[in-house]
């Protein structure tokens, strides 16, 4: 080991920015989320500049939230599909397929609404099931399997819509166009979204209070308390700005249903994903199959659920898709899978699996959303929105790549100094321990041992 | 007079940061010569022929190479193919989609301006393949070919190339008798057309019957070169050369409190798992007692590594037959979990592939095979698993600044012994170590051999899997002898040598005696 990275004082400076990436779980590839962050933060304010306080009205932010939740939803899936090292190229048609036998279920078969949303989350699952037996079970690479996917629910939707929009009925668009309620007290903005606002902030202060409790319980080092202040200040400030913005919009308009069904969705899989043996077993498996199989993981069933999870969650967003736009239609979905793929890698996941977070796929989704929206304010065209979403995928991935290359964990790596990265950089006595292995000891292992 | 030797290799030195692989070897070919290089695993061969061969490009290493009379400094295997040394690796090169002219002439393709011509090319590879004897059409497949003729297309390539010196390394290891010897046949006969050959074998029978001269290398250093037809060279004294080293106080005193059979593996057999007719795993019985160190000492590929995958939940092959018995019950383990479940606990030779996911962290790492244990319905509770993670930090002198940190900034050593907790963390019976020292230096060595040890002290069960025969002596308390896939020996530690072993790891004369 390195002297550095014995040395309790440089363990002690590290404070500061690590303390604030710990927002993300403090796993190794939380900077690169807390960079995406700061380029969501940067975003966000040249555009607000840029567009005279427009981005950050209440208005335009109902707007993005109405208009890109389902996307977000997707990346949720997607995030854990590609930390196996997997792809889903069929969420958009699996979203509009789902879309039409809801619609048409309301439509003509006079379904009660809340009896077709069952129907439609049963259509994923069965869809998922679908699809993840070929992948786990028959052991066709996902890429294929969901590549026909998109062909055969594309398809479907449109066999069963005879390629024609399905209206829904208006209860329906609740789920896609409502907002939180107004509740008959004197106030003039909405009050459930300023106590949304409130249990948010609170949940902040809570838990960093309990985080703080149990670092201190195992005696482990905890972050200097200013900065734990600093963080809870800022957060918790943000959330009930964000919610007052929210709540002072048009009357009528509030925080969107679409919006609590993702804050949900969110804090349900974050959840999973960090704090059950399911979720533990997906980045096992997607960070090296072998050594998760050789621990007892079954792989083939993380496989299989994940799959199926993606598909439900697709539909889960095609339908709030039809209640927004009161109609299936055939096109519904078009390249949403690659929308939600593009959020996932500049969320901070690696192309070769194994890593990505939900919160930092949903924070990739917000950059893609609050681009797309901010160039539409200011004019640009659809072509000239395509070109820089383009870009910005290009580059958020080709400077983590670089800078992987680098021996740098991040972009991050280089704004926040050489002490860090010294602290980080692999120890002086790794280098022997290759050495000996390149010198003369093939390994012995069976060679056909990766099989799959 | 004396003819000029075709190769020499002078006073060369390999370092890696902080190993000597080789230090002031010397090799000295001659013309039309069968040059055999013996020594253990580890020992240094491999990493001479990638200097030799340019793997290793000139200036990484010190010491000179002179190739038929001038001093070469290759700086890529294409220079080195271009002066006349071609090398013929374990692995095979070739691919499996392409014909055997395809790839006896890949990267060499007889061509006028970019256009291949295929017409002479099949010429040609019909010479060759009479050359080396073997009778196929030239328009089949690779994939088609067995093990032993896919050796014999890769020595066809090697003289299309107008090879001088045919280095080969473990060229018989994967092939049965009948190949191997039609493979040293043909070795003879290129000697007798003027090709000098290196050969690098396990197999010492085979080196005996056609090798000229015998040079030994033991812990990168030059040990011997014997002259076979100068007499007095067998078995015996090759082993002797081989494994000549003392064992000193490498290991940490132990006095052992071994009792009863608690695991026994009776008539294990098992099959290669993409090769029907091929049993990687015949009929092997072993046992364990309590407090037990029980070391598995064989070649490459004899099968130890495969014997101790499929016992652990049949995570290597396909079963065959064979029972395992358990605390006097037999045990059926389908799978890894049951596995783990039945307290088997198997650490891998290959700790990055298939020991460690790399992209975690030392907390996440140690709880990943039993996360069960700090699980209340589904959900981790991760304040647990860091308490865990510092017990074993401390127990095991884990060198890190926090288990918060990746496991992939630790040196070797300490990724094993975050393996070793990860496994002691599954509360094992039987552990199952797979070279648990390999690419570790010795301090960290010793450390994991006490680690070991206090494993047997609590009443565990250990199966060592090791390469290093002192290794073995040192630290097991009984050592089994496996060769090609059947145990062959079974002998207490306090009786056994280093020559006995070898002896009972390269050949199956005599049986187990369990």
């Amino acid at each position: 080991m390195s002297t550095t990275a014995n040395d309790p004082a440089a363990q002690k400076k590290k404070g500061g920015l690590s303390d604030i990436r710990k927002i993300f779980g403090g796993g190794q590839s939380s900077l690169r989320q807390f960079g995406i962050l700061g380029s969501l933060i940067v975003i966000i304010v040249i555009f607000q500049i840029w567009t005279n306080g427009l981005t950050l009205s209440p208005t335009n932010l109902i707007n993005v939230v109405n208009q890109y939740s389902y996307i977000l939803i997707l990346a949720i899936g997607m995030v854990m599909v590609i930390i196996m090292g997997h792809i889903d190229l069929s969420v958009g048609s699996v979203a509009a397929f789902t879309g039409i036998i809801v619609a048409k279920s309301m439509a003509e078969w006079n379904f009660p609404w809340p009896l077709a949303i069952l129907l439609g989350i049963g259509v994923g699952v069965l869809i998922g099931a679908w699809q993840g037996m070929w992948v786990a079970f028959v052991g066709v690479p996902a890429f294929i399997v969901t590549l026909a996917g998109m062909l055969i629910f594309r398809g479907g939707n449109q066999l069963i819509g005879q390629s024609t929009t399905t209206p829904v009925p208006q209860e329906f668009g609740m789920i896609g166009a409502g907002y939180l309620p107004e509740l008959a007290l004197p106030f003039n903005f909405n009050v459930l979204t300023m106590l949304l606002g409130l249990v948010g902030a609170g949940w902040i202060v809570w838990n960093e209070i309990h985080l703080r409790r149990q670092q201190k319980k195992m005696g482990s080092d905890s972050a200097p308390l200013w900065v734990s202040v600093v963080k809870v200040i800022v957060l918790a400030g943000v959330i009930l700005w964000a919610a007052w913005l929210f709540a002072t919009g048009r009357p009528g308009t509030s925080f969107p249903i679409s919006g609590i069904i993702l804050v949900v969705l969110v804090i349900l899989y974050s959840f999973i994903t960090r704090n059950t043996i399911f979720g533990r077993h997906i980045y096992a498996v997607g960070g090296n199959r072998l050594a998760a199989t050789l621990s007892g993981v079954k792989d083939r069933r993380v496989d299989f659920f994940v799959m199926m999870n993606m598909s439900v969650l697709a539909s889960v967003a095609g339908m709030i898709y039809v209640a927004r736009a009161t109609a299936s239609g055939p096109q519904d979905g078009n390249g949403w899978e690659l929308d939600a793929i593009a959020a996932v890698f500049i969320g901070g996941a690696a192309v070769s699996g194994g890593i990505g977070t939900v919160i930092g796929s949903i924070v990739g989704g917000l950059v893609m959303a609050f681009l797309n929206n901010g160039l539409q304010l200011i004019g640009a065209g659809a072509d000239v929105v395509q070109i820089i979403k383009g870009l910005v995928l290009l580059l958020a991935v080709g400077v983590d790549v670089w800078s992987k290359r680098q021996g740098r964990p991040s972009i991050l790596g280089l704004w926040s100094g050489r002490r860090k990265a010294r602290l980080e950089t692999q120890a002086p006595d790794e280098a022997p321990t290759v050495a000996p292995t390149n010198q003369a000891n093939v390994s012995s292992l069976p060679e056909d041992l990766t099989r799959r | 007079m004396m003819p000029q030797p075709i190769l020499e290799m002078r006073s060369i030195t390999k370092e890696f940061p902080g190993v000597k692989a080789l230090s002031d070897v010397s090799l000295t070919v001659m013309p039309a010569e069968i040059h055999a290089i013996c020594g253990e695993n580890g020992a240094g061969k491999s990493t001479l022929m990638k200097v030799l061969s340019g793997v290793y490009p000139h200036g990484t290493y010190t010491g000179q190479i002179i190739f038929r009379g001038e001093e070469v400094q290759f700086r890529d295997i294409r220079q080195s193919e271009n002066a006349g040394i071609a090398i013929i690796h374990q692995e095979l090169a070739l691919i499996p989609e392409l014909s055997i002219t395809e790839n006896i002439f890949l990267g060499n393709e007889i061509n006028h301006g970019g256009r291949i011509d295929w017409r002479a090319a099949k010429v040609r590879a019909i010479d060759l393949l009479a050359r080396v004897g073997l009778d196929e059409d030239p328009d089949t497949q690779i994939k088609h070919l067995g093990v032993g003729k896919q050796q014999l297309v890769e020595i066809a390539k090697a003289l299309v190339k107008d090879v001088k010196l045919l280095i080969l390394d473990e060229p018989t290891a994967a092939l049965n008798e009948d190949d191997s010897q039609h493979l040293l046949d043909l070795i003879r006969g290129l000697k007798g057309k003027g090709i000098a050959s290196i050969m690098i074998s396990h197999k010492l029978n085979e080196i005996e019957a056609v090798a000229d001269e015998i040079t030994i290398i033991r812990d990168g250093h030059t040990i011997e070169t014997l002259d076979v037809h100068a007499g007095g060279v067998d078995e015996d004294r090759i082993i002797k050369g081989m494994v000549g080293r003392s064992l000193e106080s490498r290991f940490p005193d132990r006095t052992p409190h071994i009792g009863d059979v608690f695991f026994e593996v009776k008539d294990w057999t098992i099959q290669h798992p993409q090769v029907a007719e091929r049993l990687v795993v015949k009929g092997s019985s072993l046992n364990v007692r309590r407090g037990e160190i029980v070391g598995l000492a064989g070649l490459m590929g004899a099968g130890r590594t495969e014997l101790a995958m499929s016992i652990f939940g049949r995570s290597y092959g396909t079963y065959l037959s064979g029972t395992i018995v358990k605390d006097g019950q037999e045990i059926v383990l389908k799978d890894v979990e049951s596995a783990i479940d039945h307290g088997l606990a198997y650490v891998s030779e290959d700790r990055k592939q298939l020991g460690l996911n790399l992209l975690d962290t030392i907390k996440r790492s140690v709880v990943s095979a039993k996360l069960s244990k700090i699980a209340k319905r589904g959900v981790v509770d991760d304040s647990q698993e860091f308490g865990i993670a510092e017990g074993y930090r401390k127990q095991l002198r884990i060198k890190t600044p926090s288990v918060d940190a990746g496991v992939s900034k630790l040196s070797g050593g300490n990724q094993q012994k975050v393996v070793l907790a990860k496994w002691m963390f599954t509360d094992p019976d039987l552990l199952i170590l797979d070279e648990p020292t390999r690419g570790i230096d010795v301090g960290a060595k010793y450390e994991i051999y006490t680690i070991i040890q206090s494993l047997a002290a609590q009443g565990k069960g250990v199966i060592l899997i090791s390469s290093e025969l002192p290794e073995l002596l040192g630290i097991a308390d009984r050592i089994y002898t496996v060769f090609e896939g059947q145990i062959t020996d079974n002998i207490p530690a306090s009786e056994a040598n280093p020559e006995a072993l070898m002896r009972s790891m390269t050949s199956a004369k005599k049986k187990a005696n369990a």
